[in-house]
């Protein structure tokens, strides 16, 4: 009735399809696992000390530029827009909370995908590839506790600071353009700015997202690199899937936050 | 444990990016001016509001002196009811009236307060009595075409 083609593609279907579920399984035991054993971690602060500096210190540049040039960029659009309207002394307002809101949280939670989650998965991956992971096990040391946990607490802590980082820098980049270069006025790109900006709608929702991100985004860089396969190209695969899967997956709870935070009164 | 570089920089990271949270807290957000002051809560009540929003200025000649907290309909008088928090620092003689006035021609709407010449002041959770209501565009271009028809009928 069916030939052995058809037979095999969706034998391949059924079999991804549980390939991927059990996968998440594993991965949300993985995840239950790092919160059950950073306890020690914690205790042991220079490790997660240690894992700030590269996860969080060194991705300072990459954000402090990239926030000036997206507030720029921002200041310069936004304007022209504004301008048609007659209503530009609303720049600062419009620089602030598309930074607080969105682009902050969102662009530094993709730059911190691609700078320092990559740099974890491919770290861990390659400590398995040469039995690093495995050696930590037969001297009774679990490399969940001892190199998974402090990695996870390190991104955990640095996404809000980097998304706070460059929002910061962002707004004086929109501010540069829009009141020092453009000449809009600055008591109103200030006063209009903190008058429509909400310190609990706005700002503490701003950290709520990029503490979001940072989960999602290092449990997934954490569990691809403990889950890649141990050759060269298995972790070369997994370091990619890490930024494909964390970007998805930052702009997927992005728009599932947006949704419940600012459905409009 | 030793003290390292690495230390001096992780110190720099968290001091930057706490830093960076607390200009926004402060500098960008409207923590630092209302919000954090006391306040006491007025209630007024309009036959329309039009657009106007929680959260929305209530202004008294031009200065900003509360926000609007909250918008209820009240279903026996068939009005809304809209609550205010007025800055404590801010007093009200008793016969000040509310009315809700559009910034600019698109802007957003608020809640004006003009003083009256009453001794007695608002006391908190007091009501106002006078009120104006919003003006809604399409009744006043009804009325205008109305006047103008009722014009040029007579003139003939």
């Amino acid at each position: 009735m069916f030939n052995r083609g058809t037979i095999i593609n969706v034998r391949a279907i059924g079999h991804h399809t549980i390939d991927s579920v059990m996968r998440f399984g594993y991965a949300s035991r993985f995840f239950a696992l790092t919160l059950l054993n950073s306890g020690s971690s914690w205790r042991r602060i220079h490790l997660i000390i240690r894992e700030l500096y590269f996860t969080g210190a060194l991705s300072m540049v990459i954000i402090l530029v990239s926030g000036l040039f997206v507030g720029m960029v921002l200041g310069f659009q936004g304007y022209q827009t504004l301008k048609t309207y007659g209503s530009e002394s609303a720049l600062g307002v419009l620089v602030a909370l598309s930074l607080v809101r969105e682009l902050g949280p969102v662009v530094s939670g993709l730059l911190f995908a691609s700078r320092a989650g990559s740099a974890m998965t491919a770290e861990i991956g390659l400590m398995k590839t040469t039995e690093q992971l495995s050696a930590m096990e037969m001297m009774a040391v679990d490399p969940i506790a001892r190199v998974v946990a402090p990695r996870f607490w390190a991104g955990v802590i640095s996404m809000p600071l980097l998304a706070g980082v460059f929002s910061a820098m962002g707004i004086y980049g929109g501010y540069l353009i829009g009141v020092v270069l453009i000449g809009v006025d600055e008591g109103s790109f200030w006063s209009q700015m903190q008058s429509a900006v909400d310190f609990r709608e706005d700002i503490v929702n701003g950290v709520i997202k990029s503490v979001v991100f940072g989960i999602a985004v290092t449990w997934i860089a954490l569990f691809e690199g403990y889950d890649s396969p141990p050759t060269a190209e298995g972790v070369s695969g997994a370091t990619t899937r890490t930024v494909v899967t964390s970007s998805l997956a930052i702009l997927g709870l992005d728009f599932i936050l947006t949704a419940f935070m600012f459905r409009g009164v | 444990m030793e003290r390292s570089t690495i230390d001096l920089w992780v110190g720099l990271f968290m001091v930057a990016g706490l830093g960076a949270l607390t200009i926004l807290a402060l500098k960008v957000s409207n923590m630092g001016s209302l919000g954090s002051n006391e306040t006491y809560s007025l209630t007024a009540e309009f036959t329309n509001i039009g657009g106007l929003k929680p959260r929305a200025a209530v202004k008294s000649s031009g200065v900003v002196v509360g926000r609007v907290s909250g918008i209820t309909f009240d279903n026996d008088k068939f009005v809304a009811r809209v609550t205010m928090n007025v800055d404590a620092k801010y007093k009200f003689p008793q016969d000040t009236s509310a009315s809700i006035l559009t910034a600019g021609l698109l802007g957003e709407q608020y809640v004006g307060f003009e003083g009256g010449a009453d001794d007695k002041m608002l006391a908190p959770g007091a009501t106002l009595k006078l009120t104006q209501s919003a003006v809604v565009l399409e009744k006043l271009i009804s009325q205008f075409m109305y006047n103008k028809a009722a014009e040029g009928s007579g003139s003939k």
